[in-house]
């Protein structure tokens, strides 16, 4: 009996040295891709973070020495914190009316058959297709025909126009997914109109509204040409940093940048677990 | 337990309701009653206005003509949170952003009860779930599903409770065990069920009464007995298990029975069965109501000559014949597989006989085959 399990042992064929080794290359070229694809987009945020400790001076291009200056003293750079203020601001605003208007122009194309909401649908998407530099000058000289001068308003206005259509496109898909007999459920549970709206359908909704406003303040913090056509003399931090690109960019630039960076990480991460709890369902 | 409403209770009226879409008319001239307490079914197949007459009763959807009424309340344009009636929805439509228990409690909470453990916990005792209170419903099975959705209505002792193909989504098995389940518990809290189905079996295993749906109309109403022995139309006929349709024609009286000629032969029938309007008529038989027996032996009742066995398909509990008749019709014999062995073989010369008093006699001018299209398992109502 053993005789026979051992000569069975013996009689199994080994796999030769180059078939196993293109078997591990195929079992594992995906990973090897993926860390070149992930080195590929995270080189320049750890260059960013790597040289937000750089002991600079002026200009930030030369590696000179560790230090956490530049960290200790976010505004030590002439400029650099009005500047981010003003980016934070503009933002805020920005985020708040266009999540709100979206919002409710997502709703209404979503739920609601009316005359026109086909091409509704698609008017939303054009400023998304629009090249910025387009709108940026084709604002700015709309504000002057109206004999407004560039500002901290007409930057607000000109982020809320182009953020609505983001927040609209992101809320939609929400809604699309959101089965409308559970709303139906719930005003078969005494809940009138309003109880409906606030006690079942906003809560399921909500992932996709925060999703959108994050989507609305990275854009608008992160705008640079329809912003430089309609800001004037105000100037937000893509414009400080372009503007002291020609003189040596302050180390102060990297540490606000690579700050941003770890915030959107946490809040995405924070995003992802309060997700996953709750789950629309198909 | 808290009641929805101690004020409006009683019978369900619809009265001439007419619901169209554009140019489809999904409820065509309805009228019914539902008794207070009962176990009310509405069957039909897909397209038949029956999930329509549901979210009529529920407030979803409004008449265009006719009025609902429960007692004496007219709730005919009355908003759905304004009635006392609740629905298991097709799907469940559970919160999912709502545990267990807040789920249960939403009917309650919405009518300003402050205190809603005891009736919470009470109802989920009775669907046997209590130790899921705090999921999610993500996290339930279908049948754990099924019955939380149940259990959010029932909280609330409406007047009326609507099942819309509650079972729709559960599989065979689970589903035979809760309609056994959905009986109980319909006694056990004397609610008024009113149930939507596509379903024949589970509307006979569960309901008091059925309502059989044909384009937006009800064809026949009574006890699931009633609608099987007795069918009116060729659509309930067929729709209800199977028929045998056969074309005759009344040719006299013989004291409380019709003589009816079927293609030469003679049989006879109980007047009150017949729902005939003149002579012409098809005589109805059951399959299972048939005898076969090979020619030349003794037969009792109706008897029809001239059979020729086409088909044998043994099933265990019977054997389904097909037979070939003189005139070219073939009939459907099932025959229990209560004596040994299936005795006939293809080919076989048959006679086929049966009691009297299980023909029923359909108008003449019907469509034999109302009905038979129609695999009502295969669709759904979405």
């Amino acid at each position: 009996m053993s005789a026979h399990v051992k000569q069975k042992d013996a009689s199994i064929p080994t796999i030769p040295v180059k078939a196993r080794l293109s078997r591990w290359f195929g079992r594992n070229l995906i990973r090897i891709y993926a860390v070149f694809g992930f080195t590929y987009l995270f080189i320049p945020v750890a260059y960013t973070f790597a040289f937000s400790f750089n002991d600079s001076g002026k200009s930030n291009l030369v590696w000179k020495g560790f230090t956490f200056d530049n960290w200790k003293n976010p505004c030590g750079a002439p400029e650099v914190c009005t500047a981010l203020g003003n980016s934070i601001k503009i933002g805020l605003l920005a985020t708040i009316f266009s999540t709100i208007l979206g919002t409710m122009i997502a709703f209404a194309i979503g739920r609601y058959a009316f005359k026109g909401r086909s091409s509704s649908n698609l008017l939303i998407f054009l400023p998304m297709a629009t090249p910025e530099i387009v709108l940026g000058a084709s604002l700015l000289s709309l504000f002057l025909v109206f004999q407004i001068n560039p500002g901290f308003w007409p930057t607000v206005i000109a982020h809320v126009m182009f953020c609505i259509s983001f927040v609209v496109v992101t809320v939609k898909a929400r809604i699309a997914s959101l089965d409308p007999r559970l709303e139906q459920a719930a005003m078969d549970l005494y809940a009138n109109e309003l109880e409906t709206f606030r006690k079942v359908t906003l809560p399921l909704v909500a992932p996709g509204i925060a999703g959108a406003a994050l989507l609305a303040f990275s854009l608008s913090f992160d705008d640079f040409i329809i912003t430089n056509f309609n800001s004037g003399t105000l100037k937000t931090f893509p414009e400080f940093v372009y503007t002291s690109a020609a003189r040596g960019i302050p180390a102060q630039a990297n540490v606000i940048g690579s700050a941003m960076f770890f915030l959107a990480l946490i809040i995405v991460i924070a995003g992802q677990f309060v997700g996953k709890r709750v789950k629309v369902p198909k | 337990m808290a009641d929805a409403s101690s004020a409006t209770r009683g019978d369900l009226r619809l009265t001439r309701i007419t619901k169209t879409y554009g140019d489809f008319t999904a409820v065509n001239d309805l009228s019914l009653t539902i008794p207070e307490g009962s176990f009310f079914a509405l069957l039909g197949p897909s397209g038949c206005g029956k999930t329509t007459t549901l979210r009529m009763i529920a407030g979803l959807e409004e008449p265009n003509v006719g009025s609902i009424h429960l007692g004496a309340t007219d709730i005919t344009t009355k908003r759905p949170y304004q009635r006392p009636i609740n629905t298991v929805f097709q799907n469940y439509a559970l919160f999912p952003h709502l545990t267990i228990f807040e789920n249960i409690a939403f009917g309650l909470r919405r009518r300003g009860i402050k205190n809603v453990d005891a009736d919470v916990n009470k109802v989920l005792e009775l669907v046997e779930l209590p130790h899921l209170a705090q999921r999610k419903p993500t996290q339930l099975s279908g049948g754990q599903q099924q019955r939380i959705a149940l259990a959010r209505a029932i909280v609330n002792r409406p007047a009326l409770l609507l099942l819309d193909e509650p079972l729709g989504a559960l599989d065979l098995k689970l589903r035979r065990q809760m309609q056994i389940e959905l009986k109980w518990i319909q006694r056990e809290v004397g609610l008024t069920f009113v149930h939507v189905t596509h379903d024949q079996e589970e509307a006979m295993t569960m309901a008091d009464t059925i309502a059989v749906m044909n384009e937006g109309e009800i064809e026949q109403m009574g006890s699931p007995a009633d609608l099987y022995d007795n069918p009116e139309t060729a659509f309930v006929a067929n729709f209800l298990g199977q028929s045998n349709l056969i074309k005759g024609r009344i040719e006299g009286t013989d004291g409380d029975n019709l003589v009816v000629d079927l293609y030469g032969q003679k049989i006879g029938m109980p007047k009150n069965r017949s729902h005939a309007v003149d002579n012409s008529i098809y005589a109805g038989i059951r399959p299972e109501k048939f005898r076969i027996s090979l020619v030349g032996t003794p037969t009792r009742g109706n008897t029809l000559t001239g059979g020729r066995i086409e088909d044998v398909s043994y099933i265990g509990v019977s054997t389904q014949y097909q037979v070939m008749m003189p005139w070219g019709q073939e009939v459907m014999v099932f025959e229990q597989n209560d004596d040994g062995v299936a005795p006939f073989d293809k080919g076989d010369e048959v006679v086929i006989s049966w009691e009297p008093n299980f023909t029923f006699a359909l108008r003449g001018d019907e469509d034999a085959e109302a009905g038979t299209e129609v695999i009502p398992e295969d669709l759904d109502e979405e």
